[in-house]
């Protein structure tokens, strides 16, 4: 099965038409997993069931109005998966098997997907490299000395390497589009609330949203549509009419007003990441598009705004993990409080523990109103400099990411470093903004990404732009090399 | 500058334990992360309101209907030690507590 020549409207076509059958689509994918994977490390588990459940699709049938019936899909680790285990990339939870399904995970289930397996991320989606897994060390498909990204590094990489078509990812301050960006493919962060985080395995639950990884623009909002909608069971997850998110794919942009902040330009970002981003402005004007300079002064002020809120959500959710009811439990504890103290403290890895710390001080008594509430007052200037520029555009454009994917192990010991990487993507979270990463081009033969944020709720727009900037390139038909 | 002293404060509160060597590192590294933090104190926020979610959701209500959906047999299959529907945990006081 070449993925890396076939998107999902092709192979519904093939499914529909009986000439491919669910069984045969999910064997190939499987075998291209056993082929590809050993080199690219994006998997955790594969699912054992799947060409079981393949089997019974195609015997129930191919449903012709479900654009993923039939289709092969893979799930970021922090995603529960019943039956299957679930680690989050962490040693905490290296034996955890879910006795449910997250929502997500129900319904692709529902719109008849086959769940192919988990994918590796930075132990509970703390980090931008994969590096924090606890488990492997995944590779950028462009180039297998570089990381991924991160923390859905896993995703990206399985997708970029052609293993599947569309992955699931997480995004709390650019999880999902700077991995897109590195490995050269679309990820789409959708508003916080758009889809439900039942089952997912929290992180900073004011800022995570479960999302999409695709090599096409398309392909993304057909997974978005199925996975999108109010759910009972997440009660912030938004009670909002869910639109067809292929719906304004193919409509000219003319017309569209697109804001392009100075600060996405500016100190840090390489410079030709902001070549190629300007001259992707100048593709949408080509297109009928305008496109402004404006400013969003408070962006500066995002990471360390983000590493207060997420941090201190952080060590509050992960209080749960104590060594009593599930998850890793130390050997020859004494006592109750070491039960709790050796378990966390042998379970989490370092970057999950300098984050419950930086979370826990944040929190502490003294502490709270110079940190945590300022944190979350800047969070309020930074969502104000964003409605000031919507009020008058369709679109926010700019980079992903200030570099292209950095050498495995070069940031990793550095954690301020590896937490300014972040800069361009957390201030979407802050906001609870949908936005993209789709590519845009390459610098010394890496894929740069363009970034797209939209009003709340507003994914339709994002997807017309991204389609029409997708058509006007061949990116789709560049295949990464990989092994150099 | 945040003391070593501060930093074994903390893993206290959060129920984490480090050696010698790793509380060294963390009151670094705390350090660096703070001291990128207090670029904060230069914004001011007299009168604005902190942000604690962002899509203006209030007072989510739902039924207050009783559900029984987990099963207890297969909610213990996650347990490290049980005894029936017991979760089994070590000794809570030991001798040096006494």
């Amino acid at each position: 099965m070449d993925y890396f020549k076939l998107d999902i409207d092709q192979l519904h076509s093939a499914l529909v038409s009986g000439e491919l059958t669910a069984a045969d689509l999910t064997a190939q994918t499987l075998a291209g997993i056993r082929t590809v994977d050993p080199e690219i490390e994006a998997f955790l588990a594969l699912n054992p069931e799947a060409e079981k459940t393949a089997g019974a699709r195609d015997a129930q049938g191919i449903d012709a109005n479900q654009a993923l019936s039939g289709i092969p899909v893979a799930i970021k680790d922090n995603i529960v998966t019943k039956g299957l285990t679930t680690t989050a990339a962490s040693k905490m939870l290296a034996n955890f098997v879910p006795i449910y399904d997250a929502t997500v995970v129900e319904k692709l289930a529902a719109a008849g997907a086959i769940n192919v397996g988990k994918l590796n991320m930075d132990e509970f989606a703390m980090g931008s490299s994969t590096e924090n897994s606890a488990f492997k060390v995944t590779k950028n498909a462009w180039d297998h000395r570089r990381v991924p990204g991160g923390s859905s590094g896993g995703s990206a990489a399985a997708v970029a390497s052609g293993q599947v078509l569309v992955a699931l990812g997480t995004d709390t301050g650019g999880s999902i589009r700077q991995p897109a960006a590195f490995n050269g493919i679309v990820g789409v962060k959708p508003t916080y609330g758009r889809v439900s985080r039942w089952g997912l395995i929290a992180f900073g639950s004011s800022l995570d949203a479960i999302g999409t990884l695709s090599r096409s623009v398309k392909d993304s909002a057909h997974v978005l549509n199925v996975i999108a909608g109010h759910d009972d069971k997440d009660a912030t997850s938004a009670d909002q009419p869910v639109p067809d998110f292929t719906a304004k794919i193919g409509q000219s942009i003319k017309g569209m007003k697109i804001a392009l902040p100075e600060e996405y330009l500016g100190e840090g970002v390489d410079p030709q990441i902001a070549a190629a981003i300007r001259a992707a402005a100048e593709q949408f004007r080509a297109l009928g598009a305008t496109v402004d300079t404006v400013s969003l002064p408070h962006t500066k002020y995002a990471v360390p705004a983000y590493y207060i809120i997420a941090s201190s959500e952080a060590s509050s959710n992960l209080q749960r993990f104590d060594g009593i009811r599930y998850g890793f439990r130390a050997k020859d504890v004494q006592n109750l409080t070491d039960v709790y103290v050796r378990s966390r403290s042998e379970g989490f890895g370092p970057e999950v523990k300098r984050r419950i710390m930086l979370g826990t001080f944040s929190l502490s008594a003294g502490f709270y109103d110079a940190y945590f509430k300022k944190a979350a007052q800047v969070r309020t200037l930074i969502t104000d400099d964003f409605n000031q520029i919507f009020a008058d555009y369709d679109l926010i454009m700019g980079p992903t990411t200030p570099t292209v994917a950095f050498k495995i192990g070069e940031k990793v010991t550095d954690p301020l470093t590896m937490y300014m990487n972040d800069i361009l993507t957390i201030p979407v979270n802050l906001a609870g903004l949908p936005a993209a990463s789709i590519p845009a081009g390459f610098v010394d033969g890496m894929p740069v990404g363009l970034q797209l944020i939209a009003k709340h709720f507003d994914e339709a727009t994002i997807y017309q732009a991204a389609d029409a900037f997708e058509g006007q390139n061949d990116y789709l038909d560049q295949i990464p090399g990989g092994a150099r | 500058m945040i003391s070593k002293e501060s930093v074994a404060h903390v893993a206290e509160l959060a129920r984490l334990s480090f050696s010698e060597a790793e509380l060294q590192q963390y009151t670094a590294q705390m350090d660096d992360i703070l001291t990128m933090v207090e670029k904060l104190e230069a914004v001011d926020t007299t009168g604005v309101e902190p942000t604690t979610q962002s899509i203006h959701l209030q007072n989510v209500m739902r039924a207050d209907k009783a559900v029984n959906d987990t099963n207890t047999e297969e909610l213990f299959k996650n347990v490290p030690t049980h005894k029936g529907t017991l979760i089994q945990v070590p000794a809570i006081i030991d001798k040096e507590e006494d």
